[in-house]
């Protein structure tokens, strides 16, 4: 009976899905023997089994490291535990990607061959694995580069932000504990912590939003009076008025805290002194006059980026615009309002949003001009500390470490919504978002 | 009134306000010019023009045996020089695996790069420091620039992508047919056409670790490994007016240079951001 035969030949033949699937999931590569691609799920089966001897004790340490951060005070380093923990996992998270890779290629080639699909030679599957791995192979280094100098860092920060880890609780003579959510509740219990908290929380948002927006305004008013027709020598202001920007910004900074020096600074020695009288403004001493300062610096050495943005988005803009709107008799009002503004924030708003960002974790200016200071009774922070600023004080002044994570974690959160706005900006985020 | 009055008068007043514009900018590097030709290290006595002026501090930066200064430059030339250069190569692989292939994780990757994008390296320190510890490379240069390099990834290679998204594919095609293999494609059609928004990776990263402040401030510690930025601000850090005059002196020889390399290039700059920049 030929026919039956045959069929039984078919049956033989005929390969499972689902086995190759289950095989794959037991050892990466059997179920690619199972497909009877050999040289493919032999060189499977290799890597993984080089993959599991060469990490095992290595993942196992890092495991039990994060899960327990030690057992034996002086004997185990919470820190290095909690490093190899994440290291672990992000290895981890390699293989798992490589694994569920190997158990849908095996399925997907599992069905293929049954459709008849002839299996390529293996110099051909060389070359089409090149093809494929191309965009993999040029992305690696920077892909293992970004992961350990910022997503690494990142988990690190946030892991340690649920960490009791601080000058007095610090390895290798302590150990480190997991501690859940008490930093957090510590910033909003804990009279100092609070207090600390609330003043610093609502100055970063002042100071973000009244410093970029001057930024920007300053730009813009600049901008279009550059740009009036009646006024010549355009080159000349343009690079006057640019100037701030070139010169390097912590040089600017130093001069500036120098120049406003409560004592012997030129601004009380020439100008306030001279025209006002008394001694002087407490410019460095009261933080009130300190954050006017910040802001007004931050001016100067901010809105010639935004300056330099408009002044190029204006020459682009056709003067048809404008001659429409003057024919429909358009006050010069209108014509800003309904032409000019309208053309430079579309043009120019995502890199506005990262003005804001950038201000946000501005550590330089706050940092360089007064240290954060002048200090302020009933809390850790100085009068004119940022967030940012404040977690770099915790972090190498009083080695509070797990604070400063958490408050890190906090500017992580607030800079995500940042990021949300900037997702829905980015249009060339819009043409991948369909492909 | 006389609408030629009424405009004159307008523009009078605009040009009054960049004049006030130009004085509120220049007196601050005027004043700390003043104070490096100022002999002697007080602020004090110190004014803006000096009655014996001198260049004491321009000769003591050179050639006194206890200035470091020579050395600040050359650490600050290495890590700017090796940052740029290793940014351009990096950012431009991932720019173009981006651009021009779709593969898995290409989308997912877009948004990481996005989100991490906005995160400052600072948010990290107590990480990075502890790491950089680890592996024994706290205190080099090499860890700083690896920091640099890793950084500036996300955001670079959206400029970048965004950029090689306007040079038409059919210039690949076009080779592929003509048998360039991948790499051949990516070295001698995309790099060339993209020259003018790798000079603007290679300037922001050059310039970026010159001025930076903050990561070297926490990697660096012994004065011999310090860059340039950081040097100038430890010799006012500690007695500040003692030292002013002759930091001033050391921010003008760096700060000239980089101004003028600044106001050539500013165009170039913003053209550049603009392009790859609303778009990415």
């Amino acid at each position: 009976m030929p026919s039956n035969e045959a069929s039984i030949e078919m049956k033989e033949k005929k390969l499972n899905p689902t086995i190759a699937m289950v095989l794959s999931i037991l050892l990466a590569g059997l179920g690619q023997i199972y497909n009877k691609r050999y040289i493919k799920g032999i060189s499977f089966i290799v890597l993984e089994i080089a993959f599991i001897v060469a990490t095992f004790d290595f993942l196992w340490l890092g495991l039990w490291g994060i899960i327990t951060l030690g057992t034996i005070p002086g004997v185990d380093h919470s820190i290095f535990l909690l490093v190899y923990g994440i290291v672990a996992l992000i290895l981890l998270a390699f293989a798992v990607t490589f694994y569920v890779f190997n158990v849908l290629d095996a399925r997907k080639q599992a069905i293929k061959l049954n459709n008849g699909w002839e299996p390529p030679t293996f110099s051909q599957a060389v070359k089409n694995g090149y093809d494929k791995a191309f965009p993999y192979i040029m992305t690696a280094p920077g892909l293992i580069l970004l992961i350990f100098t910022v997503v690494f860092p990142l988990l690190f920060a946030i892991a340690l932000a649920f960490t009791n880890y601080d000058l007095y609780n610090s390895p290798p003579r302590n150990l480190v504990e997991w501690v859940g959510l008490s930093n957090f509740l510590d910033l909003g219990t804990v009279d100092i912590w609070k207090n600390t908290f609330a003043s610093v929380f609502t100055w970063t948002i002042v100071w973000t939003i009244v410093a970029t927006s001057f930024q920007i305004v300053v730009g813009l008013i600049l901008a279009v009076l550059v740009n009036d027709k009646r006024i010549k020598f355009k080159k000349t202001i343009r690079t006057i008025l640019i100037l701030p920007w070139a010169v390097p910004g912590f040089v600017s900074i130093l001069i500036f805290a120098a120049m406003f020096n409560d004592e012997f600074g030129a601004i009380n020695q020439d100008i306030i002194i001279p025209l006002i009288g008394g001694e002087g403004l407490p410019w460095l001493t009261d933080p009130f006059y300190t954050k006017i300062v910040l802001i007004l610096i931050q001016t100067w050495l901010g809105y010639p980026f935004v300056f330099a943005l408009f002044s190029g988005v204006l020459q682009s803009i056709s003067s048809e615009w404008y001659e429409a709107a003057e024919v429909d008799g358009a006050t010069r009002w209108q014509k800003f309002r309904h032409i000019t503004l309208p053309h430079v924030l579309f043009a120019t708003a995502p890199l506005l949003i990262i003005q804001y960002t950038t201000n946000f974790n501005n550590f330089n200016i706050i940092y360089l001009f007064n240290e954060g200071g002048p200090a302020v009774q009933g809390q850790n922070a100085g009068g004119t500390d940022i967030l940012i600023s404040w977690v770099y004080k915790l972090t190498f002044e009083t080695n509070d470490y797990s604070m400063a994570a958490a408050i890190s974690l906090i500017i992580g959160l607030i800079v995500s919504i940042f990021a949300i706005f900037q997702f829905r900006r980015t249009s060339s985020f819009k043409e991948e978002g369909n492909m | 009134m006389n609408p030629k009055v009424k405009s004159k008068l307008e523009v009078a007043g605009i040009y009054t306000i960049f004049g006030l514009m130009a004085v509120i900018i220049i007196y601050p590097l005027v004043w700390a010019f003043g104070m490096s030709l100022n002999p002697g290290n007080s602020l004090y006595s110190a004014s803006i023009i000096p009655e014996n002026w001198s260049l004491e501090h321009y000769k003591w930066l050179f050639t006194d045996p206890n200035s470091d200064y020579l050395l600040w430059y050359k650490n600050s030339m290495i890590v700017s020089g090796c940052a740029a250069l290793f940014s351009v190569i990096m950012t431009s692989f991932v720019a173009f695996s981006f651009s021009r292939y779709q593969f898995v994780g290409k989308k997912s990757g877009l948004y990481t790069f996005l989100i991490l994008q906005m995160f400052p390296v600072m948010m990290a320190m107590v990480a990075l420091y502890i790491f950089l510890h680890l592996i024994g490379l706290l205190d080099t240069l090499t860890g700083l620039i690896l920091i640099y390099i890793g950084g500036q990834i996300p955001f670079n290679a959206w400029l970048v992508k965004g950029y090689l998204d306007t040079i038409p594919r059919e210039l690949d095609e076009a080779a592929r047919i003509d048998g360039a293999g991948h790499f051949t494609v990516f070295v001698r059609i995309i790099l060339p056409l993209a020259k003018p928004i790798l000079a603007v990776v290679a300037l922001f990263n050059f310039m970026t670790p010159l001025f930076d402040f903050i990561l070297p401030s926490i990697i660096l510690n012994s004065p011999e490994k310090y860059t340039i930025a950081l040097g100038l601000f430890n010799f006012i850090n500690d007695q500040f007016s003692n030292n002013f005059t002759r930091f001033s002196a050391g921010a003008i020889l760096i700060a000239v240079p980089v101004a003028i390399v600044y106001l050539f290039l500013q165009r170039f700059l913003i053209s550049g951001l603009t392009a790859g920049g609303t778009k990415g």
